[in-house]
């Protein structure tokens, strides 16, 4: 499996961001893009995710067999850890939810209630639910956000073994995980130029 | 989409999901007409099915805008649309959920409420059954209301003004069923003019529903 995506341009808001974004990401590999902010990161994964359209270009892999977190962890704060990764397991047709719960050290806390996790915690929750779809394709967006040292190792063990696995991830963020198979892609190349005015009226200076 | 419409429910069950606000919303109007309208119980037994039908309607719109509103606070219906389920049975389980937490205790609390409207004894039977096939409708029209101002702040109020002219054929052929049979006519065809307009938004609007949400994820 390989997601290929080329000469992808993506808008945010009717204007465009990202021009003739083009990468490969193989099975086995992770690809960690980095940016200054509102470079359109998170736009170019909502893109690839299927979340909104592209203006220009392709993705190779359908989106079914993309696995999207974003910024927000999706979590339930009446319903206990266990419901809603039980709810996830449920949506995506996938079994245990025991591999995901330990995987994030979250066995301790199966049983509390969403609402009453620490921001960590909760991004513990939210990055469980990857594992829990069975997606090959991991897009995430700034997932080690309010996640401490032990908690970042912990997720970048989830992702080796995900890379393992022959599943494929496409992060954005700007922290070092420490990951052998990630490489970095600088999408500052890629910012889209400012429209030429095309009625500019040179006598006009 | 079992699951969803499981957690749906836990979710309005548990605390501080709003079970029981539309039921309560009810109460209150049909207890206040009675002081507001004097105790003529000839004029009262007269607008009951009115405005039981009213205060269905308007407990009904009270809860719409959580309908979405929460899952897009807090990012799972972005995730929602990646999963494998297509958009429309997501908004279908949405609607139906919001059927069983509102519009089923609205239809069941109804001839309760109406001892206090003084509804004369025939019209118990035809209003329970107009609630019954017509609350369906407010569920699905305000789904798709609810789609259509997701995501805006304080969207409430753009939501009612967009789906209120979306409720009046249900509510006119709903109060009239059930007047038309206190008066001993023929309600046939108010029945049958509710049951489409049910079939029909429950056929279509879904459809309508997913491609607003859509346009409006991106």
């Amino acid at each position: 499996m390989e997601l290929n995506v080329s000469d992808l341009t993506v808008t945010r808001g009717g204007i465009k961001v990202l021009e003739d974004v083009s990468f490969a990401v193989k099975a086995g590999e992770a690809l960690v893009l980095r940016g200054p902010n509102g470079i359109g990161k998170t736009t170019l994964l909502r893109t690839v995710a299927g979340l909104q359209p592209a203006l220009r270009g392709e993705v190779s892999l359908d989106r079914e067999q993309m696995a999207y977190a974003g910024h927000a962890d999706g979590i339930k704060a009446p319903l206990s850890v266990t419901e809603n990764l039980e709810f996830w397991a449920a949506v995506f047709g996938t079994g245990s939810i025991a591999p995901a719960l330990q995987a994030f050290d979250l066995e301790a806390l199966a049983a509390r209630p969403a609402g009453a996790l620490s921001a960590g915690q909760k991004r513990r929750l939210g990055l469980a639910r990857m594992v829990v779809t069975g997606r090959p394709v991991w897009v995430m967006d700034e997932p080690t956000v309010s996640l401490d040292t032990s908690a970042v190792q912990l997720f970048a063990e989830a992702v080796r073994a995900h890379l393992a696995g022959g599943g494929l991830a496409l992060l954005a963020t700007h922290i070092d995980l420490g990951l052998a198979e990630a490489r970095v892609l600088d999408v500052g190349p890629f910012k889209a130029k400012p429209p030429a005015l095309e009625d500019f009226d040179g006598a006009f200076l | 989409m079992i699951a969803l419409l499981m957690r749906d429910l836990k979710l309005a069950i548990r605390a501080g999901g709003g079970f029981g606000l539309g039921l309560a919303f009810f109460l209150i109007v049909v207890v206040l007409v009675p002081f507001g309208v004097g105790p003529n119980s000839g004029l009262l037994s007269k607008i009951a099915p009115g405005v039981l039908w009213l205060g269905a309607l308007l407990a009904c719109l009270l809860s719409l805008d959580r309908i979405f509103a929460l899952d897009w606070e807090d990012g799972s219906l972005d995730l929602l649309a990646t999963a494998p389920l297509p958009l429309e049975a997501i908004v279908s389980v949405k609607a139906l959920a919001h059927w069983l937490t509102t519009g089923l205790p609205l239809v069941l609390a109804a001839p309760v409420f109406a001892i206090l409207l003084n509804l004369p004894t025939a019209g118990y039977g035809p209003l329970v059954l107009s609630l019954l096939i017509g609350t369906p409708a407010l569920s699905v029209i305000g789904t798709f209301g609810a789609a259509l101002t997701v995501g805006l702040k304080r969207g409430g109020l753009l939501l009612s003004l967009l789906v209120l002219p979306l409720y009046v054929p249900t509510l006119i052929f709903g109060a009239e069923m059930a007047r038309r049979s206190i008066e001993g006519l023929n309600a046939q065809t108010s029945l049958l003019m509710l049951a489409g307009i049910t079939c029909a938004v429950i056929a279509l609007l879904p459809f309508a529903s997913a491609a607003v949400l859509r346009v409006n994820l991106r």
